[in-house]
């Protein structure tokens, strides 16, 4: 009798756990219905996005987080640079050119208008005992392209210079480079895969230098100043500092003239939740 | 007509827990079948597309470039000689603790050794990994600093190169040699050693020329086990190998096969995240071929006894 009652317990949990384990994949759905109420009036039909790589983070984030807010709007971005989104949005293909480079003036001559949405700030590191402070632009490529080899020469002390960076498909490494215009020309000696990383490797490592977002710089690491420029955000919204460039949602006219629903994805940016998502990206507000 | 129901609930009891008990060794086969399949369906096209000797014999790796080049060969080589290096350093370390452990400690030395290594294995990889970018690098740079001291051509990694991967892979092997060749120690029948006494040899002859060789199928045993695991090491090895894809030279900052795809494949893309496929599969194959290995290592073992 006891051997009985035994063998079925352990059937049913057997049981039980091969149940569980066909169910589990079922219950997704339940989270979805949260972001309903949010919504006032009801939006419905497709934003189509094209351009820049490099925001595809920020896209992404604010895609998820409207369409939650808006669950009849279908959003699709599509990520094939910055130029070619432009083309898109001048071809009428899509209704928003994403770039990641302030616009050209042809483009703008075009009827495009440039919304710059975000900015993205790169500060360059080094560790704290470094005594050098400012570097030129010119400087700053020598080291990363391995020209410039040891901190004497740059007016430091006699060490080596420990090149970090990023790995390839970073967006911070592909700004870095894009905007230094030494693209796939840099000798690291360190990729690492994270932000984090970096931060830890600069600070633990005397002669080293590395780049990361501006927002997480701390005061475990020194931040040099280029071109005599130091790395801020009052530099940067005044355009004055060379490590940065403007996330643009471009238009074809103003915003004002655009459909109910581009504005209200534009209304949605600007709102207190969309700003959210841009500074959780480590991004910068435009004023 | 009591018992008969009793029996026939006993049957249907039987019958499923069988059917339970199926489903679940189904779900092993089941993955690793899919893996497989997964595996090769991912990792073959992007050889097809780079080209099969441009990919595993190109040696520059340029995923993002404008003509993006996908040369793997050097992040093989890493793999195989930091593997390699760590084998012959953690090998005879890890065999002779082993004799240690079994054949000459005391009792009570052997009660201390033994818990250290068995609480060496339980230690996560990333606190490996964490102690070797703490300890090993900054050590490892003042050793880089004075042996290329002066040096135009060497580009200074900071002390996370080829060499400290080496180090962490070789402790983190230790325990699976030191187990497994103690048990297979243990294993050698006491004759054999009382023979070899008997005739003259002297306690050390008796460890090397006798005891030794008649474990060594076991021994063989912990070293693929070793190689498996070195082989298919990725985060401690992310944190101290420095991460450029070079030449495996003893200080240069280097990528492995586990490396290249822990630490690209958050942001790859298109035909770069297509190639860190191919390198999964890469290093796949290699466990493949050391498991099959080992399995010869084992029936080798069975025969022999």
């Amino acid at each position: 009798m006891k051997n009985r009652t035994k063998r079925l317990l352990g059937v049913g949990v057997a049981a039980a756990l091969a149940l569980g384990l066909l169910t589990g994949c079922g219950s997704k759905s339940e989270g979805e219905a949260a972001g309903e109420e949010s919504g006032t009036e009801e939006l419905s039909g497709t934003i189509a996005l094209a351009g820049s790589t490099s925001m595809e983070k920020l896209c992404e984030g604010m895609k998820e987080s409207f369409e939650a807010a808006n669950p009849g709007v279908t959003i699709t971005v599509e990520y094939t640079g910055s130029s070619a989104g432009i083309e898109s949005l001048e071809a009428g293909s899509v209704d928003i050119g994403n770039s990641s480079r302030a616009l050209k003036d042809e483009e703008k001559e075009a009827g495009i208008v440039e919304n710059i949405v975000a900015i993205d700030g790169i500060a360059t590191i080094v560790d704290k005992d470094n005594e050098v402070k400012d570097l030129s632009e010119d400087q700053l490529s020598a080291i990363y392209k391995g020209e410039i080899t040891n901190w004497k020469e740059l007016g430091g002390k006699d060490e080596a210079i420990v090149v970090i960076g990023r790995e390839a498909g970073s967006g911070t490494r592909g700004a870095f480079e894009e905007l230094l215009g030494i693209e796939d020309s840099c000798a690291y000696a360190q990729e690492l895969d994270s932000t984090g990383a970096v931060l830890a490797k600069v600070a633990a490592t005397p002669g080293s230098i590395g780049y990361v977002s501006l927002d997480v710089v701390d005061d475990t690491v020194k931040a040099v100043s280029l071109n005599g420029v130091e790395a801020n955000e009052e530099n940067i919204l005044a355009g004055d500092y060379i490590l940065s460039r403007p996330f643009v949602m471009a238009t074809k006219g103003e915003i004002s003239e655009q459909s109910e629903l581009i504005k209200a994805w534009f209304d949605y940016v600007q709102s207190e939740e969309g700003q959210e998502v841009i500074k959780s990206m480590g991004l910068i507000l435009p004023r | 007509m009591n018992i008969k129901a009793k029996n026939s609930a006993g049957h249907i009891i039987e019958t499923v827990a069988k059917v339970i008990f199926i489903l679940c060794a189904a779900t092993a086969v089941f993955a690793v079948c899919s893996i497989t399949v997964y595996m090769f369906a991912k990792g073959t096209p992007a050889l097809k597309q780079v080209g099969v000797p441009e990919l595993l014999f190109g040696t520059s790796w340029m995923p993002t470039a404008k003509e993006p080049s996908f040369g793997i060969l050097y992040i093989i080589l890493s793999s195989i000689v930091g593997t390699t290096a760590s084998i012959f350093i953690g090998v005879p370390v890890g065999l002779l603790t082993a004799v240690f452990l079994t054949e000459v400690s005391s009792k009570h030395l052997a009660g201390v050794v033994q818990p250290a290594v068995e609480l060496l294995a339980a230690i996560p990889s990333v606190i490996y990994g964490l102690i070797g970018m703490m300890l090993l690098t900054p050590a490892m740079y003042k050793l880089e600093k004075l042996i290329f001291a002066g040096s135009e051509t060497h580009q200074f990694t900071g002390g996370s190169n080829m060499l400290s991967a080496i180090i962490v892979l070789a402790i983190m092997i230790l325990p699976t040699v030191v187990n497994v060749s103690a048990s297979a120690i243990r294993a050698v029948p006491k004759d054999l050693k009382a023979a070899s006494l008997a005739l003259g040899a002297s306690h050390i002859q008796t460890i090397f020329k006798v005891t030794v060789p008649a474990a060594r199928s076991g021994i063989m045993t912990g070293v693929v086990l070793g190689i498996g695991r070195a082989i298919g090491e990725a985060m401690a090895i992310n944190m101290v190998a420095g991460g450029s894809v070079n030449i495996p030279l003893p200080f240069n900052s280097v990528r492995l096969l586990t490396t290249q795809l822990v630490s690209e494949m958050s942001y790859a893309e298109g035909l770069h995240r297509q190639v860190l496929f191919t390198v999964g599969l890469v290093l796949f194959i290699f466990i493949m071929i050391i498991n099959l290995v080992l399995m010869k290592v084992r029936k080798g073992a069975e025969l022999s006894e």
